[in-house]
């Protein structure tokens, strides 16, 4: 009994600790944290249970584990569909490989939490309550630490640059973004723009960030960070990313509320680089000859 | 995978008639550099589209 509740209680603490609520705004209500919460202590209750069970000679209570699967998978699918259609309302929006990055984190959790459970009540069941308290302690430490993906600024540099125009056509230092032609419209963004170069230090950081949805990810968390100065009306003021050819750079074109050059590089660097975007093109034959 | 038109000629502001043919998006005549940034002006704000310039003094609207 002391085992399965202290694997339960690791296994919601953990769940709690993971349940951080940012910029990202999501979940940011009591209802949000309910559901969530909840989902959490039924993962924790499953794992918790699993090992007890099974040195009882309980067999059919390992199955519970597969059904929570299932269950969580569904979790990543809920997440999904919810984001996306929120995606509708925003003005600018996360993309949908942000989206599937957001679900797969919300399912990963309840694993992580059913799996802690699972290992603080065995390793209590098994030896002694105070080696279960011990790992759940460091498992804690563990998850807050590990799982954490890597961010922009740790695969590349990102540095001011100057926002011109030549005519119509808009340029990020060498690199052209559209064509604009009201003349209103340029002088605001020359005003109210801020623009950043985001330069990959290798061909890996190069294929990241040449994925739109690791783009979109990157002007929508600047935009919820510094705010926008734009409306529903006022297409040509969306933030956008281009790519130079040549170099694999991006640049970031943005009209923040707040025109603060440091807060938008800071911004920048710590957007989380996106699972579904993440390539090694390095790490084959062909990718590391066609690097030099 | 788009399965949708996402970028289309909403309407064409000109001031010259003869530079734009027949067409799916509207034609909007105006008489002066002033007029034609007026006109594409509301029509972006109406249709929540951009005015891009081509230069020869036409201007489209294209939603993206």
């Amino acid at each position: 009994m002391t085992a399965t509740l202290l694997g339960i209680g690791f296994g919601f603490a953990a769940r709690c600790l993971m349940l951080r609520s940012d910029y990202r705004q999501y979940p940011a209500y009591p209802h949000g944290y309910v559901t969530h919460l909840s989902l959490g202590l039924i993962a924790s209750l499953l794992g918790a249970l699993a090992v007890p069970a099974l040195l009882e000679r309980e067999f059919t209570a390992v199955t519970f584990l597969s059904l929570a699967a299932t269950q969580f998978r569904d979790i990543r699918e809920i997440e999904r569909e919810t984001l996306s259609k929120l995606e509708l309302s925003k003005l600018v929006a996360r993309g949908p490989d942000y989206i599937e990055g957001i679900a797969r984190v919300f399912e990963a959790r309840n694993y992580l939490a059913m799996l802690i459970a699972l290992l603080v009540s065995a390793l209590a069941y098994v030896v002694n309550a105070a080696a279960g308290a011990l790992l759940g302690a460091f498992a804690l430490l563990a998850a807050m630490h590990l799982m954490r993906g890597p961010v922009i600024g740790q695969i590349a540099t990102v540095r001011p640059a100057r926002i011109s125009f030549k005519g119509p056509n808009l340029f990020v230092e060498d690199i052209h973004f559209m064509n604009l032609a009201r003349e209103e419209v340029r002088r605001t963004i020359l005003a109210r723009g801020l623009g950043v170069v985001i330069e990959p230090i290798d061909d890996n950081a190069r294929e990241i960030l040449a994925n739109n949805g690791q783009r979109m990810a990157i002007a929508h968390d600047a935009a919820t960070q510094l705010g926008i100065y734009r409306d529903v009306d006022t297409a040509e003021f969306t933030p956008i990313l281009r790519r130079d050819l040549d170099t694999g750079r991006i640049a970031l074109l943005i009209l923040p509320l707040e025109k603060d050059m440091d807060c938008l590089v800071q911004a920048v660097k710590n957007v989380p680089v996106l699972e579904s975007s993440t390539s090694r093109p390095l790490k084959s034959r062909a990718g590391r000859g066609a690097a030099d | 995978m788009k399965t949708l038109i996402s970028k289309y000629i909403l309407a064409v502001v000109t001031l010259d008639p003869a530079l734009v043919g027949s067409g799916g998006a509207p034609v909007f005549v105006a008489r002066d550099r002033a007029e034609q940034d007026r006109i594409a002006t509301y029509l972006a704000r109406i249709t929540e589209g951009v005015v891009h310039d081509l230069e020869n003094g036409v201007y489209i609207l294209v939603k993206h």
